[in-house]
């Protein structure tokens, strides 16, 4: 015989409305299963709004929960879908921001799917008025979740044997002016700039097809660039042809000509979106391309602490969904870049385990399993007289693209480029001989200007350009004391 | 023309005190160096001749000088020689560096041949001069 008794209080299930942190989304006793995804956001909440509570609906509003209960829960195993905030920290010298952890069990998750993933963890919540601003601060996926994808179709050990190019980093400039060259004129910076010495060209974000140069142009011509040049320099070479376009169809046309070109790189733009990019992915990984991706709008939510989505998210979202080269920044060029969070943006890319690392942002242990690397990509005001500097933070395995660099030599393309080669050959040479690089760096450079004229003149162009400002990026962290 | 493959082709050339080096700094990474030969030089030529086996177990550059020495005797001014290192750990079982230490006295380069298809495509074949003779009379 069934006793009714009416609850002392509301019951769970009772129609109305009831916080977040009571109805399942909160637990700092949560131990995370080794399966589940977790992200770390950075949660300000407004005046009068509970950090705790607040951390409970970005978890609700990131998986299951409504504003309000619904009985249709008990259709589900709903304690099982609900993601739950275990751990809210206060953020290092910032009054009234948190870093909330939540914790997603697996099933929630569609594979192999960028798109899925993204809807879940910042589909909705990032408008939630309770909160004042929120950033997706970094993301843990287990190794069952990453092994759902492809990664990178080539990587940087097959790029290399592709390129047969070993043991330093790779050269690129991207053509400049970035608007209105014709065809004829745009393959012209290309074969000087190749012939010079550097690898590869590139074509900027927002070269598709204009008036002033249509895509099949530009690539006729291009490929006349980079096929001259490696018959003049016995080396291979190549060009990222941009492949963005309006619709996939339209893509896949222009790397399909790409393709029957005899090029070794294609590139798109992140604005591209996930699905696109994770289309275009398959297809070179079928048709032996090399991908380029240029991060094109990131900053528009990746650069204030407060609101938004990490970079580091973001690279590792794009070695899941698989492309070979991403721009990760320069450390001293132009562009925003904390040189800490930068080393951490490059370990996401190359390294098949990363440690938790607070200091560069790695809120957790992330292991690839084995996925391919991929290169990433330094663009922006950077020039030869910065070598022994840039091959201190981004190591070997990247590309120093060298467009002002290359094309604003005083003495011609072809010179700026050589310049470059020169330098980078020096660096590595003298870093291999065992020397301080690091410190000597200028007189290595100068030593080797001496057998190189247009290096000379590069180092006189550009000897006090710098870009020394203030990071508006940069890991909050409290450095923790090491038993010895 | 000169060959720019490798990995300090824009270098001058590199004299035997400062190719030992690199040799060294291969060694102390644990990589393998490698000597290998070619009349051959395209750019996707891969399969150069080897110089015996990759050095897995040299610990003193003076050994693979020697071997170096040894391979000169026989191709210096005929081929170009190259020495690689190996790098056998996970995730890279690959070639780390690979330098040209020896090239012919002339290099007369590469042909570039276009044939003209479809419209303003052309399909374009990169021919290395040297190869129109017969392998061993090439330079």
């Amino acid at each position: 015989m069934n006793v009714v008794t009416p609850p002392a209080k509301k019951g769970r299930y009772d129609a109305g409305v009831m916080k977040y942190k009571e109805m399942g989304y909160f637990d700092l006793d949560y131990v995370p299963k080794p399966t589940d995804i977790l992200a770390v956001f950075r949660i300000t909440p407004q005046d009068g709004v509970d950090a705790d509570e607040a951390a409970a609906a970005v978890a609700g509003e990131s998986s299951t929960a409504t504003w309000t209960v619904v009985w249709t829960d008990r259709l589900t195993a709903s304690e099982r879908y609900r993601a739950k905030a275990y751990r809210v920290d206060p953020v290092p010298g910032a009054p009234g921001q948190w870093f909330a952890y939540i914790a997603y069990d697996l099933e929630l998750f569609e594979p192999n799917s960028i798109v899925n993933l993204s809807a879940s963890i910042i589909g909705n919540v990032f408008g939630f008025k309770p909160l004042k601003a929120l950033r997706l601060e970094d993301m843990h996926l287990p190794i069952a979740y990453v092994k759902t994808y492809f990664g990178p179709p080539t990587g940087i050990v097959v790029e290399r044997e592709r390129l047969d190019k070993y043991g330093r980093p790779l050269l690129g400039a991207t053509v400049k002016p970035k608007l209105g060259l014709s065809g004829r004129n745009y393959g012209r910076v290309v074969y000087e700039a190749l012939k010079g010495g550097l690898d590869f060209t590139k074509d900027d974000e927002n070269i598709n097809s204009q008036n002033f140069m249509h895509w099949r142009d530009r690539f006729l011509y291009c490929m006349e660039a980079v096929n001259r040049a490696q018959a003049s320099t016995g080396e291979i070479k190549g060009t990222y042809l941009n492949i963005s376009a309006g619709d996939m169809e339209e893509i896949y046309e222009r790397a399909e000509f790409a393709k029957e070109l005899g090029s070794t790189i294609v590139m798109i733009d992140l604005v591209i979106g996930y699905s696109a990019i994770q289309s275009i992915s398959k297809w070179c990984r079928r048709n032996d391309m090399i991908l380029h991706l240029h991060r094109a709008g990131h900053s528009t939510y990746t650069r204030q602490k407060t609101h938004g989505v990490s970079f580091r998210v973001i690279a590792k979202w794009m070695r899941l969904a698989g492309v070979d080269h991403i721009h990760a920044g320069t450390v001293v060029g132009k562009l925003e870049g904390d040189p800490a969070s930068t080393h951490g943006y490059y370990d996401i890319c190359r390294e098949q385990y990363n440690p938790q690392n607070l200091g560069n942002g790695l809120f957790f242990d992330q292991d690839w399993g084995g996925m391919r690397k991929l290169m990433p990509v330094a663009s922006g005001g950077i020039h030869a007289g910065q070598m022994h500097l840039l091959l201190h933070h981004l190591g070997e395995d990247c590309v120093m693209q060298f467009g002002g660099g290359t094309i604003g030599h005083p003495h011609g393309i072809a010179a700026g480029a050589t310049a470059n080669r020169v330098a980078l050959e020096a660096m590595i040479f003298a870093r291999n001989e065992g020397r301080d690089y690091l410190n000597e760096g200028p007189d290595i450079l100068a030593r080797a200007a001496k057998s190189c004229r247009p290096l000379a003149q590069a180092l006189d162009t550009w000897k006090d350009v710098t870009f020394d400002y203030a990071s508006t990026d940069t890991p909050d962290f409290v450095p923790t004391t090491t038993a010895v | 023309m000169r060959i720019t493959q490798g990995t300090f082709s824009f270098l001058p050339d590199l004299t035997d005190e400062q190719i030992s080096t690199q040799i060294a700094y291969a060694q102390k990474n644990g990589w393998a160096v490698n000597i290998e030969y070619t009349d051959d030089p395209h750019p996707r030529n891969t399969y150069w001749e080897l110089w015996g086996q990759p050095m897995f177990d040299f610990k003193d550059p003076a050994a693979v000088m020697y071997e170096l020495a040894e391979c000169r005797k026989v191709f210096k001014g005929r081929a170009y020689i190259r020495l690689s290192a190996f790098d056998n750990t996970w995730g890279w079982e690959s070639v780390r560096y690979s330098f040209i230490v020896d090239r012919p006295e002339e290099e007369p380069g590469f042909a570039l041949d276009r044939q003209e298809v479809d419209g303003r495509s052309q399909r374009y074949t990169t021919r290395t001069y040297a190869t129109d003779k017969p392998a061993g009379s090439r330079y």
